[in-house]
């Protein structure tokens, strides 16, 4: 049987409460929300937090919304949900790829998008899409909400720029018109980690390429993403020769390491292949094609 | 630490450790062992039940998560003298052999219908995808939840 060792249980009724309970029980508290990637590392011990502190009652952080020109996504939003909102796969299909394909269905009622991305599993799929779409990451602690680019927000395998007393309790992205995304995942199979995966976002300006974001994931792209591939991209013809291009670069630039899921060459070859998969699709999307 | 969870209809106080999951606080404390205790990784899915509607593997839910909230397990489904059209379409098209998968695939094939009424076969699979039966091969599964759709829709007609 497998259990978690001993642990202290509180409740938060609201941010200000959770961010209180943190302080006061320092750094070997942690905050579990679906619970769903924590729990299963304290079955094996590789958490052993002293303290929960069980954020699930704070339904303010469960909301999708508009607000101006960013979509609003709270922390403890479910992977379902995000699966489900018809906003967020109008403006971010990238999004709805992405969920279709993390963990399975019964999973994904639980987990959460605030989770995901505070776990910082290297293999981990969200972040690899909303650095893509240049999301950003809104932080609050005692002293109020700091907003951290996605992309500034992993500092290593399982480790964020969330402090320890802080708490990650929204995602936000910017809206910006001329553009569309898609995400491409290899896995072994329903509900494992992706052997590789890429998400891409386009604007296009006619024929022309205006910017573009590519996220990777499993294949130890720094920040998840492939800054390169996307400074090619800029000013080129929105084509196919340059969506090879951009895969070709973008799996040059990171750094896969073999284990069971495969050896560096194929996950090179995987990052390279599904960057160009996704741009293909991101602007078939963008000029309004069937994708 | 006391909790009180409502487990298919009735209400149920316990002091637990906060570790316990909510399987073995079903299987051990209420002795609920119709949902199963299987692989410990949310991975086979045997001991999906609902909480608060949905369906959760209860091997990664702690009891004291559920501190407050409804649980509907294999047993809230229907018994022998009123089966759910699920148990009862699982019994006709053999959608089991050794059992161990069944309460999780119920459960999470109950909710299914509740949502959609009349899915395809696609959809059936993909609602069952983080669930594992060794038996079956999943076919008599799917036909089960066909022949519980179709029941249902008898019934509204």
């Amino acid at each position: 049987m497998q259990v978690p060792a001993p642990f202290e249980y509180a409740r938060a009724t609201s941010v200000a409460d959770a961010v209180a309970l943190l302080t006061r029980h320092g750094p070997e508290s942690r905050v579990v929300a679906g619970g769903h990637s924590l729990i299963p590392m304290m079955k094996l011990r590789l958490a052993n937090p002293e303290t929960l502190i069980d954020i699930n009652d704070l339904s303010e952080l469960g909301t999708i919304r508009l607000d101006g020109d960013h979509l609003a996504i709270g922390a403890l939003v479910r992977h379902a949900e995000l699966l489900g909102s018809a906003v967020a796969g109008e403006h971010f299909p990238i999004l709805h790829d992405a969920e279709r394909v993390i963990a399975d269905p019964v999973v994904r009622n639980r987990g959460t998008v605030g989770g995901s991305l505070c776990q910082a599993d290297p293999s981990e799929d969200l972040s690899a899409a909303f650095s893509a779409i240049s999301a950003l990451a809104v932080i609050t602690g005692a002293d109020g909400e700091r907003t951290v680019p996605v992309r500034e927000m992993h500092v290593g395998p399982y480790q964020t720029v969330v402090g320890d007393a802080e708490l990650l309790t929204e995602i936000r992205v910017p809206i910006r018109p001329g553009g569309s995304s898609a995400y491409a995942k290899v896995e072994r199979r329903v509900g494992d980690w992706a052997v590789a995966a890429a998400g891409a976002a386009l604007w296009l300006d006619g024929g022309t390429v205006a910017d573009a974001g590519i996220g990777l994931t499993a294949v130890g792209a720094a920040h998840f993403c492939a800054p390169e591939a996307e400074e090619f991209l800029r000013g080129k013809p929105a084509s196919e020769e340059s969506f090879v291009e951009a895969g070709r670069i973008a799996g040059e630039s990171c750094h896969p390491v073999a284990d069971q899921r495969g050896p560096v060459d194929y996950k090179r070859h995987l990052a390279g292949e599904l960057t160009t998969r996704a741009l293909r699709r991101a602007a078939a999307r963008a000029r309004g094609e069937q994708a | 630490m006391q909790i009180t969870v409502t487990v298919n209809g009735t209400s149920y106080t316990r002091d637990v450790e906060p570790r316990l999951l909510l399987v073995h606080f079903l299987r051990d404390e209420l002795r609920l062992t119709g949902t199963h205790w299987g692989c410990d990784t949310s991975n086979c899915g045997v001991c999906v039940v609902w909480l608060d509607g949905a369906p959760a593997k209860s091997c990664t839910v702690l009891a004291a998560m559920a501190d407050g909230h409804e649980v509907r397990t294999v047993e809230g489904l229907g018994d022998a003298a009123g089966l759910d059209p699920i148990q009862q379409a699982f019994s006709d098209k053999h959608g089991l052999q050794c059992g161990f998968c069944t309460p999780g695939m119920m459960m999470t094939c109950r909710a299914l219908l509740d949502r959609d009424p009349d899915p395809s076969e696609a959809t059936i699979r993909e609602a069952i995808s983080g669930q594992i039966c060794r038996c079956t091969g999943y076919e008599n599964i799917v036909r089960s939840v066909k022949a519980a759709a179709a029941a249902g829709q008898e019934v509204k007609a």
